[in-house]
């Protein structure tokens, strides 16, 4: 099965990388686009067969190694 | 008394720490590879800067699954004294032997200058030779340096005096555009609530001898080895702040 891990600063973490590209649409002429948040994706391939133990590693491995979650939360989609 | 500077793939600072404690401090020193189960009866334990592992995923977050720091989560439990320098201090927030977590410098850019600190807590192992106060101009070279931690942890770090050095003007005074990477309350520096384990994003090691440019750094050194001298894991440890 493949898992996607989608890995976002906390909304109360100051996102400087999301500021600095939010202001670059901006300044193309983007004002429909009210901000920008960047994070980090992840494709998992795994042996499981089964969704459930399929989205129980891949969460062991985003809370243990993807994401800090001292700043960072994600969201896990499996397939 | 043994300085053991632990060396990750990827560390780059670990011969100046070296340089530092041998050379310029007269100390032992011994080299502790990341795969080491054992800290050598080292006194001290510095995390060098550089990249540990590359720091692909975040900075330092590989490195606290390296057996050597199994060694130096045990040693700092039992007391002894742990700096973590630049990436050392990204390896220590990741290992969770300090609070809060490293976001990119607000400049997007990796800044490498001379800054100016101030002296907030003179007593922890590594800056009890120092005055409450004292400005000190050591360099950063970073692009992960803006400290974050939740607003509650903040607050704790500041009720319990762990903030050990701020980034401040050449005058000690604190203002925004002496604060090179954001971080949050001008943290530059901070210490778990034991005080043995202290993590700063400036390198001392690089501020030694006047020939590097200044020599602000040595009472980083100079501290740890006072504090020692006057024996190891006791509460003295907590009672050296008073300058002599």
């Amino acid at each position: 099965m493949r898992a996607r891990v989608f890995v976002t600063l906390k909304p109360s973490v100051f996102d400087p990388q999301g500021k600095v590209i939010a202001d670059a649409l901006h300044s193309l002429g983007y004002d429909g686009v009210a901000d920008v948040r960047q994070g980090k994706y992840f494709e998992l391939d795994l042996a499981a067969t089964e969704t459930d133990a399929a989205k129980a590693l891949a969460a062991e491995v985003a809370d243990k190694v993807l994401a800090n979650p001292v700043i960072e939360s994600y969201r896990i989609e499996v397939d | 008394m043994r300085f053991g500077i632990v060396v990750f793939p990827g560390s780059n600072c670990d011969e100046d720490a070296y340089h530092a404690a041998k050379d310029v401090f007269g100390q032992d020193a011994e080299y502790l590879w990341h795969k080491d189960t054992h800290l050598k009866r080292a006194d001290v334990v510095i995390l060098p800067g550089g990249f540990a592992h590359g720091d692909y995923l975040r900075t330092g977050a590989m490195a606290r699954f390296s057996p050597i720091m199994k060694e130096v989560a045990a040693f700092a439990e039992r007391g002894g004294p742990v700096l973590g320098i630049c990436n050392g201090f990204q390896i220590l927030l990741e290992a969770g032997l300090l609070p809060g977590a490293m976001l990119r410098n607000r400049s997007l850019k990796y800044q490498c200058e001379h800054v100016h600190l101030r002296v907030e807590q003179t007593d922890t192992p590594f800056t009890c030779a120092a005055r409450p106060g004292q400005v000190l101009r050591i360099p950063i070279g970073h692009g992960e340096g803006n400290y974050y931690a939740p607003p509650e942890t903040v607050a704790r770090l500041e009720a319990n005096r762990q903030i050990v050095l701020r980034y401040t003007d050449p005058q000690g005074r604190q203002d925004d555009a002496s604060n090179p990477n954001g971080s949050v309350h001008a943290i530059a520096s901070i210490c778990n609530e034991r005080r043995n384990v202290v993590g700063m994003m400036p390198h001392p090691e690089r501020a030694c001898e006047v020939l590097l440019g200044g020599v602000d750094g040595r009472v980083i050194f100079d501290s740890v080895i006072r504090a020692l001298a006057r024996g190891p894991e006791k509460p003295a440890l907590l009672e050296v702040g008073r300058p002599v």
